[in-house]
């Protein structure tokens, strides 16, 4: 039944709506709605074949909410620890929106697109009318309203990354890949249109991801478990896209990936290296039971764009995201 | 025959090497990142003269492109309203010419290049025009990770770190640069081959670094020539950040060998470095990294012609160089610091310190690691215990630069 279920979703004639030319296509296309990905693009209700899903840990985008969609040609194939390895074809799909009034306001949608040469990332910036999105390949700079938890409104100069910024995060090893769909960021339940249902068992009955018997890690959700779970699974979907061993920030020696052992390597008494000015000051990247000495806790408050860490994504601090790291800090010893 | 010999040089240039023209105006930033997209391998973007107001960093990421202005007082991308990214300019593309146009006042780096094989800074101007602050951004001229690195003819001022900057890179020329009003003049940090010449390092906090550093991706740096270059009146007080290395270099530093192996000093002028024209010293910080050798190693100085120096001994490393060298600072400094087995048996000539300066002051403080004073053993000032020499490394060759 569920093979027979994949295979009707797979047959190459009942995925209409999805444009493989245009994703294939060297050059992007100028509007999203080329695509073909959404039946309403503006109420982002996906196509057949476009599935929805979320990830355990977002990374913090200035309280912006995401709506993240997938499509691949054929199932993704398996890894324990990294994103899975998704076929040429595919399209992860990332829109950005805040609230305004009842609805959302969608800002841009972000496209990874898995082509011959590799992937590739284009910005879409949506226009006023919220008819559909325009590619912005230079990036922009917008001045919107944010909305915190605490329904807080916070104006915020929002940057829409240019395509090459996209790999400031995406890289890994000098290529462009993508961070979210990784195992640990998939196992937990998606409240699907027919009701929740666990995203990996989800993923392999519509053939996203290849059927293995592998062992599923747990969820790496910053909101529940120990607080050194919560602390490492905050910083690796925050920081490790970059601060990893072959990521953009290899340089600095600091990698904050959620399996990292070696503790100097994750900041525990390390000095700064290339951090100039970032350093505000301070001895360590972590001084045990010392937050308010340690480098992290710095980078993560600040707003300057000289010192503040991520480098990109935010304009904002995440104060629910610093109480977490300076908690972990406090308790160390 | 001929034609065919046209005709396989024809093909082997670029089908539709593009120039793709920018010129100030209100849609320049937008159509400048763009370029640096969309530009094809072979591709030149050029900048006509004016100024690029920016607010947010621009990147590169394709190989081959050339990014060429019209002079460095010309064309001028100026950073002074900057609201994002780290950097006023990231290249991670190979085979990348940049030249002829300044970067101003970015709010972190000027120009780094990460990851890059075959990266040019020619006749470029990065400066805080604002002059040292601690609010500068750290690095000017910035290569990481990169190699065949060349950086020529140009100037950067302010940096609150390094204005030339090249860390874990590998095969670097650095000549005929002016590094001024900077923390760290020129820095080689944990490098592989490195040849550092006709520079101008002058009124910086220190001059010419060479550094390893531990808990690093490449360690172990080596093979680094530091040659003809005037290195004088370095005299700006220390504007760094505490926590960085760099916040701990006095002023008045000519010239600073921390670990390493393999440095070559000779053929530099020194002159008015108020703290030492040169220091050679092992790192002297706590680390936990067993792969980390924190002693400089066969290192020579030699042909150098040193003019007043050691004047005003300052900070706290100044302050204790004076006190262990009784208050007398010559031209050269060796702390003195050697594995812990080498005071018991001997170095070998190739881990050694080498110093042939007819006519100059030297000091070794004999100290050993993580020791406040010198135990039990004065300071050797005897300067022709250390003649001799090593082999050179090769002078270095890069692709770009034939």
């Amino acid at each position: 039944m569920r093979a027979l279920l994949a295979f009707l979703l797979l047959w190459p004639g009942l995925a209409l709506a999805v444009n493989e030319a245009a994703l294939s296509a060297k050059r992007p296309a100028k509007l999203l709605s080329e695509y073909g990905l959404f039946d309403d693009l503006a109420g982002q209700v996906p196509a057949f074949g476009v599935t929805p899903y979320d990830i355990a840990t977002p990374l913090f985008s200035d309280h912006a909410e995401k709506l993240r969609f997938v499509w691949t040609p054929s199932p993704a194939a398996w890894s324990a620890d990294e994103a899975f390895d998704f076929p040429v074809g595919s399209v992860l799909v990332k829109t950005f929106a805040y609230p305004d009034g009842d609805r959302l306001r969608l800002i841009e949608t972000r496209l990874l697109i898995r082509q011959e040469a590799g992937w590739k990332a284009w910005p879409y910036l949506w226009n006023q009318d919220q008819t559909d999105a325009v590619l912005k390949l230079a990036g922009a700079r917008l001045d919107l309203t944010a909305t915190a938890p605490d329904g807080a409104q916070i104006p915020v100069s929002y940057r829409v990354p240019n395509a090459n910024q996209c790999k400031g995060c995406h890289e890994r090893a000098g290529a462009i890949t993508p961070i979210g769909p990784k195992a640990r960021n998939l196992n937990h339940d998606f409240y699907y249109t027919e009701g929740p249902d666990n995203q990996l068992r989800r993923w392999r009955m519509l053939g996203l991801l290849e059927n293995t018997t592998a062992e599923s890690p747990l969820s790496a959700d910053w909101t529940e478990g120990t607080l050194d779970q919560r602390a490492r699974a905050y910083l690796d979907v925050n920081c490790a896209h970059c601060h990893r061993r072959d990521g953009p920030a290899s340089n600095s020696g600091l990698f904050l990936t959620y399996g990292e052992e070696d503790r100097t390597a994750w900041g525990y008494l390390k000095r700064p290296v290339a951090a100039g000015r970032g350093s505000g000051g301070l001895e360590f990247d972590v001084k045990p039971g010392d937050p308010p000495r340690s480098i992290m806790v710095h980078r993560m408050r600040s707003l300057d764009p000289g010192v503040m860490m991520p480098e990109l994504g935010r304009s904002l601090p995440h104060p629910e995201g610093i109480a977490l790291i300076e908690a972990w800090i406090a308790a160390m010893e | 025959m001929r034609l065919a010999a046209i005709l396989v040089l024809i093909s082997a240039l670029p089908a539709f090497a593009k120039v793709w023209e920018i010129a100030p105006g209100p849609d320049a930033a937008e159509a400048l990142q763009e370029a640096m997209i969309l530009a094809e391998p072979g591709d030149e973007i050029a900048l006509a003269p004016g100024r690029y107001p920016l607010v947010d960093g621009l990147s590169l990421d394709v190989d081959g492109v050339t990014v060429r202005g019209a002079g460095s007082e010309a064309s001028v991308l100026d950073f002074a309203g900057q609201q994002g990214a780290g950097e006023g300019l990231l290249i991670t593309g190979s085979k990348i010419v940049l030249e002829d146009f300044a970067v101003e006042n970015t709010t972190g780096d000027g120009i780094k290049s990460k990851g890059s094989d075959q990266i040019t800074f020619r006749r470029l101007r990065v400066e805080w025009t604002g002059g040292p602050d601690a609010g500068n951004g750290a690095y000017g001229l910035y290569p990481v990770e990169s190699k065949n690195v060349l950086i020529e003819d140009s100037l950067v001022r302010g940096a609150s770190d390094a204005g030339i900057y090249v860390g874990q890179s590998d095969n670097i020329i650095v000549r005929r640069n002016r590094a001024e009003f900077n923390v760290a003049g020129i820095e080689i940090e944990n490098s592989y081959r490195a040849d550092v010449y006709e520079n101008v390092a002058t009124r910086n906090t220190g001059g010419i670094l060479v550094f390893d550093l531990p808990n690093l991706n490449q360690m172990g740096g080596h093979s680094v020539r530091v040659f003809a270059n005037e290195i004088a009146s370095n005299d700006t007080d220390n504007f760094a950040p505490e926590g960085n290395i760099v916040a701990t270099v006095p002023r008045g530093t000519g010239m600073l060998i921390m670990a390493n192996r393999n440095v070559h000093v000779f053929g530099n002028r020194f002159d008015d470095n108020a703290m030492v024209h040169v220091g050679i010293i092992s790192y002297f910080e706590d680390y936990d990294d067993d792969d980390y050798q924190p002693h400089p190693r066969g290192v020579v100085i030699r042909d150098n012609v040193f003019g007043r120096g050691g004047f005003d001994p300052n900070g706290e490393v100044g302050e204790f160089f004076a006190e262990a060298a009784g208050g007398d600072i010559p031209d050269i400094i060796w702390d003195g610091v050697t594995p812990l087995g080498e005071w018991i048996t001997w170095t070998s000539d190739e881990d050694a310190i080498f110093v042939n300066q007819p006519g100059a002051t030297f000091a070794n403080l004999r100290m050993i690691a993580q020791t406040i004073y010198p135990w039990g053993a004065s300071v050797d000032r005897d300067i022709e215990d250390y003649a001799g020499s090593l082999p050179e490394p090769a002078p270095v060759v890069l692709p770009q630069d034939r």
